[in-house]
């Protein structure tokens, strides 16, 4: 094959699934639509399938669910588990609770921050990791905590978090 | 999660809330029914009138467990009479209080408790429809939820014309995305709405304009897990334990500088020092006790004078805390008390709605005051002025989240005034925590 | 009715109002911000505190409904402080541009900062920078200024169910804007600006253009000519305090000389043209019986609605441009060829009450004159301000005449500035060409449970015209539901995207401040409206086929109404528009 046709077959290839999704997607409205109040579950559902809500995934929900778009947006960017970002394959959330905070919780965000090279809220280059910070994970005894990809990590200790990250590279 | 561990199984504890947690297999119907599970349920609708299990929970003296200490059966009584065209009942799972995991315990390791619980409820004020809201950071505590509820429903425990009456109960789950607010009680209404968790006004109070503009009773998890054994050993039995304005019992999250951290549930009125040094074996490390935080965002610090109070709704009020949820957060004499202020104002102001201006702006202006005294940048004036905002703020804020968002601010100027004075006075943190002036 | 007390003083109240009502009948004025009578209660500025016995905290009184034995305290040291904190708050995240701002002397937070006698600032700290969104030609939005009150999401959601703001973010972020802060271009906004009209501060307004204006009067080589709209001359006097709905004509036209027009002409006759252009149009869909009903399309905010929301209804908006449209394309061909002068030479400015205009003369396609057929577009607001400038009292002017040779109109030009004008002036021409008689007054019925009027039209020859008239495009919602859905037969429907009134209560006109402002546009429609209707009757002719200088534009110039020439500079196209911008489609074109 030419590399022409390599990059129009990777295209079609990206094409068909973004069609897949977006029939996944509609499957996904089309089981709530009618019903009251499940603007909010449809988006979980949708960040599901696409990782994040993108605007163009938030517009579809709009318009098939028949809801402003105005008000998807409002709702989306109203709770903080909504991202309108992609995010890493692996997400590391740093508990800020205060059990958490007590036990050094801003140390151990910035360990992690300078081993990963990046800011909170922001993904590595190579798409790996997004670094969170969270609100209480609920497991206080533990303080302080990280989650690793909904895996909890008690009792961290500081000279220990390049090990952890090691386990999930 | 580990909830064998961090659940205490010591003597002294009184478990009513947590009777089942850690021994039984909380995925299992039938653990349930073996220990009593759902004997209460088939109790009220088989030989109770509505009125009379209102009678029995009002009886009981319970108290709403998830901070404000509303009577649970006055609620329920007012939304049983109120005018609607339907009723709905809502447990309120967005347990959001950093350092409170009693009700992610519950639903983990109890489920059936809040769904009996929450049938009984419905029972009683004539609802439903009944949905669980659950906060998104509790994957466990929702799958298990949902099991419980699929369980129940394929028993006929829940569903059509339970236990051949004509009462019939629907309940679903509805997970939150991420949103403190959420936990107030009006807030979560519009998100189980589907849109934003913008609080609204009370009144009306959601007993007689709740969910869709309906009669609504929303009641927090570890409430609803005390009504199956109010209803079968009865009010009376519950209302002997405890004291006399705050009956049965509470679960306190024990955690920060204490040696043993986890959930105890105790009587109401066991004192501060009986949970943080009996149970919780004090502070590590020889060092002193400095505070306890009781009451999480919208509570308050405790110094050591007070120790000896009671842990009951109206004495912690007095002393300028709350009860909230049960979050219980010991501090030690390493603590900075501004600094734990500042903490809090970060928390309630990142997750203020943005609705009301007092919410909206004025967190912001306490917490860019508190920030300025923590970088050294503080003047003797800030202290006037946190002390005067802080006040409109709690009089004139939309909701419980903003009317008590200063709380940590005023508790901590009562009792430690003379910390936030050495902060912008002499420049000096004296427990050694503010960076900028050590 | 409950008793009740305030400030130690007792009243007797009906149930179901609130506190701030109830003070009002005491006249006591409890201050309020982001409230707006009837169209948007929402508690959230929390300027209204008061004190009720037996509440912990203070209560917004705009949202706290009597009861009986209620005890209310409104002017408590307590209350004061808090009222003024909150004040103080509010400026502290507020840009101090007053100076410079649209609002300036019309802004609801400055009068309750003046009110409150706030003299410094008390807060530093953040304020939020959000970029100015002036892309628009018809709006400029300033979030900056924003006091997120809510009352623009009300308007544009519950009124004209167009959906473009919400409030977005949380927390110290919030604010009202559409999905993403994207500017109101990439939205599918209306430009209709109801949201100007209730806007408490300067945080929307209109793009102003008098710059422009006013460069292209001092140019020699320009010879500027501007066309009033029927609305017009019933509310410019409010700019200069006259009664609400005085009919200044005369007056305005000596204010527009004065400013230095090279001439001044009345849009009333481009509206004649248009009832002889859509009349032709209707009665030929009527004999065919396609496409009905027709839909007018002078009004420009309903004709993006309708591409918007609507596009299968497209082939039944009528053809006809907007009397703006139609009076700027004969101005640069049959009056530029009239008058010897270069097209190229001619700017065109229009004053309209409207902003919605703004937009329509910058559709691309409006250019049918070989040149933009209007250059630029002032709203009452702007063109006050103009004659303000220059030092004039429109109340102290002499009455003077409109310039020819487009200067004269007939009564069915002047009622087109009221909801159900463009409707009866132009059955009154369809009606007469096709029944030889002279239609009476005609009675518009109200819908109640529609909201929406209706006529039937007996043209006493077994036919009839069902017609309907919407205002507001919340209305125009329904009714087009029921078109499209087959349910309503009608064979004519005016749509006014303005929901008071129509263009008397229009986007671009004199804004009042106050928290009645919503309900007072509806009042004072009533006033513009009669001030309109009384120009009807006052003028010897009333349907627009007589016009004698209409008829002399068709003899000389034009032909017959839908004549190649007609067809070519007086109609339009319409298209299907996208609500948002989707990237699938951006991904179909790579895909092809």
């Amino acid at each position: 094959m030419s590399t022409k046709t390599i990059s129009q077959e990777i295209e079609k290839q990206e094409l068909d699934s973004d069609q897949q999704r977006f029939a996944e997607l509609d499957k996904i409205i089309a089981a709530n639509k009618g019903q009251a109040g499940v603007l909010i579950n449809v988006l979980h559902k949708a960040q599901q399938l696409y990782g994040y809500l993108p605007r163009e995934v938030q517009l579809r929900i709009a318009e098939k669910l028949e809801v402003p778009f105005s008000k998807v947006y409002s709702v989306v960017s109203f709770y903080s588990l909504f991202s309108t970002e992609l995010q890493g394959e692996k997400t590391i959330e740093v508990c800020t609770g205060t059990a958490c905070y007590v036990k050094g919780a801003a140390d151990v965000v910035s360990k992690l921050e300078s081993e990963l090279g990046i800011a909170a809220g922001d993904t590595t280059e190579d798409g790996l990791f997004t670094l969170k910070t969270t609100r209480c994970v609920g497991v206080c005894s533990l303080a302080p905590v990280i989650l690793v990809e909904d895996d909890v990590h008690g009792d961290i200790e500081i000279d220990k978090t390049a090990e952890l990250l090691d386990k999930y590279k | 999660m580990q909830e064998q561990e961090e659940i205490y199984s010591l003597e002294d504890q009184k478990r009513i809330a947590l009777r089942n947690c850690g021994l039984i297999d909380p995925e299992e119907i039938r653990d349930y029914i073996a220990r009593d599970g759902y004997k209460a349920l088939a109790k009220t609708v088989r030989r109770s009138s509505p009125p009379e299990i209102i009678a029995e929970v009002k009886s009981s003296g319970l108290r709403g467990r998830g901070g404000g200490g509303f009577p649970t059966g006055v609620k329920w009584e007012l939304t049983r009479e109120a005018v609607g065209r339907e009723k709905y009942v809502i447990c309120n799972a967005d347990e959001g209080d950093p350092g409170a995991f009693m009700d992610r315990s519950l639903l983990e390791g109890d489920p059936h408790s809040i769904v009996e619980g929450l049938t009984i409820a419905a029972y009683a004020v004539g609802a439903q429809q009944g949905y669980v809201y659950v906060r998104a950071e509790y994957p466990l505590a929702v799958r298990r939820l949902e099991k419980a509820i699929t369980d129940a429903k394929e028993l006929g425990l829940i569903g059509k014309n339970i236990f051949r009456s004509n009462f019939s109960f629907d309940l679903e789950v509805r997970v939150g995305a991420g949103a403190f607010v959420c936990g107030e009680e009006t807030a979560l209404l519009n998100s189980v709405q589907g849109d934003r968790g913008d609080p609204r006004g009370k009144p009306p109070f959601p007993a007689t304009e709740g969910l869709w503009g309906q009669p609504t009773v929303i009641n927090n998890v570890e409430t609803l897990a005390n009504i199956p054994q109010i209803i079968l050993k009865g009010g009376d039995w519950y209302s002997q334990l405890g004291t006399a304005d705050s009956t049965g019992t509470k679960v306190f999250a024990l955690a920060g500088d204490v040696c043993n951290t986890g959930l105890v549930e105790v009587p109401m009125g066991t004192t501060l020092k009986e949970i943080i040094f009996d149970l919780g074996g004090g502070i590590p490390d020889n060092k002193g006790f400095k505070a306890a935080q009781t009451g999480g965002p919208s509570g308050g610090c405790l110094p050591e004078e007070h120790l000896d109070i009671p842990m009951e709704y109206d004495t912690l009020i007095e002393v300028g805390s709350m009860m909230g949820s049960g979050g219980l957060i010991v501090m030690d004499e390493e603590t900075c008390m501004v600094d734990v202020a500042r903490f809090y104002l970060e928390f309630t102001q990142d997750e203020a709605c943005g609705k009301c201006t007092p919410g909206r702006v004025g967190t912001k202006r306490l917490l860019e005051t508190l920030n300025k005294i923590v970088e050294g940048r503080g003047e003797v004036e800030d202290i006037e002025k946190l002390k005067a905002l802080s006040r409109d703020i709690k009089k004139t804020a939309l909701c419980g989240l903003g009317q008590s968002a200063p709380n940590p601010i005023l508790s901590t100027l009562q009792y430690f005034e003379e910390e936030y004075k050495a902060h912008v006075i002499d420049k000096d943190c004296p427990a050694g925590v503010c960076e900028e002036l050590v | 009715m409950v008793n009740i007390r305030i400030d130690g003083l007792d009243i007797e109240v009906e149930v179901g109002i609130t506190v701030l009502e109830a003070a009002q009948k005491l006249n006591i004025d409890i201050p309020t911000l982001c409230y707006l009578e009837e169209l948007n209660e929402v508690g959230a500025c929390r300027v209204c505190v008061v004190e009720i016995e037996g509440e912990a905290n203070l209560q917004p009184a705009c949202m706290y409904e009597v009861r009986e034995g209620l005890e209310v305290r409104t002017n408590t040291p307590q209350v004061i402080r808090a009222r003024k904190e909150v004040i103080e708050l509010h400026l502290s995240d507020h840009p101090f541009d007053c100076l410079t701002c649209a609002a300036n002397q019309n802004c609801e937070l400055q009068s309750l900062a003046k009110q409150h006698g706030i003299r410094e600032l008390k807060y530093e700290g953040d304020r939020n920078q959000f970029y100015i969104d002036d892309l628009s030609p018809a709006l400029v939005r300033e979030p900056s200024k924003c006091i997120r009150c809510r009352r623009c999401i009300s308007v544009c959601s519950d009124i004209q169910e167009v959906h473009i703001y919400d409030v977005i973010e949380r927390g110290f972020d919030t604010v009202a804007a559409p999905a993403y802060n994207e500017s109101l271009m990439d939205t599918p906004c209306i430009t209709c600006g109801q949201c100007i009209m209730v806007c408490p501060t300067g945080a929307l307004h209109e793009q102003d253009n008098k710059a422009e204006v006013w460069e292209a009067l001092a140019d020699e080589s320009k010879h500027v000519v501007i066309q009033t709209a029927p609305a017009i001359r019933v509310t410019i006097g409010e700019m200069f305090g006259m009664e609400i709905g005085s009919l200044v004509t005369g007056k305005l036209v000596a204010a527009l000389k004065r400013v230095g027009f090279d001439k001044v002409f009345d849009d009333c006759f481009g509206a004649d043209v248009v009832v002889l252009e859509e009349g032709q149009e209707l009665m030929e869909r009527l004999e065919s019986g396609r496409d009905l009903p027709q839909f007018t399309s002078c009004c420009p905010g309903w004709v993006k609605f309708c591409e918007t929301f609507y596009p299968s209804m497209l082939d039944n908006l009528s053809s006809c441009k907007s009397p703006q449209q139609v009076f700027g394309a004969l101005v640069k061909t049959y009056y530029a060829e009239q008058e010897g002068i270069d097209p190229k030479n001619i700017f065109s400015v229009s004053t309209m009450p409207c902003v919605a205009k703004k937009y329509e003369a910058q559709r691309p396609e409006m250019n049918d004159s070989g040149q933009r057929d209007v250059d630029a577009v002032l709203t009452t607001r702007e063109l006050g301000e103009m004659i303000k400038e220059i030092g004039l009292d429109i109340k102290n002017l002499p009455d003077e005449e409109y310039d020819q040779p487009m200067g004269q109109a007939t009564g069915a030009g002047v009622i087109f500035g009221s909801t159900g004008g463009v409707m009866e002036a132009s059955l009154r021409t369809v009606y007469e060409k096709l029944t030889g008689e002279r239609l009476e007054k005609l009675e518009l019925k109200e819908i109640r449970s529609d909201g929406f009027k209706e006529a039937e039209i007996d043209l006493k020859d077994g036919r009839t015209i069902k017609a309907a008239v919407a205002r507001g495009t919340g209305k125009a919602r329904q009714l087009m539901d029921k078109v499209v859905s087959g349910e309503a037969d009608y064979d004519f429907v005016e749509v006014m995207a303005c929901p008071a009134g129509g263009c008397v209560g229009g986007g671009g006109q004199p804004i009042y401040s106050g928290r009645d402002k919503w309900n007072r546009m509806y009042e004072d429609r009533l006033q513009r409206s009669e001030g309109l209707f009384k120009a009807d009757r006052e003028k010897e002719c009333r349907v627009a086929h007589e016009n004698p200088d209409v008829k002399k534009l068709y003899a000389e110039f034009l032909e017959e109404p839908h004549s190649e020439k007609s067809q070519q500079l007086l109609h339009t196209s319409y298209q299907d528009r996208q609500m948002y911008t989707h990237e699938e489609q951006y991904a179909e074109e790579r895909k092809s």
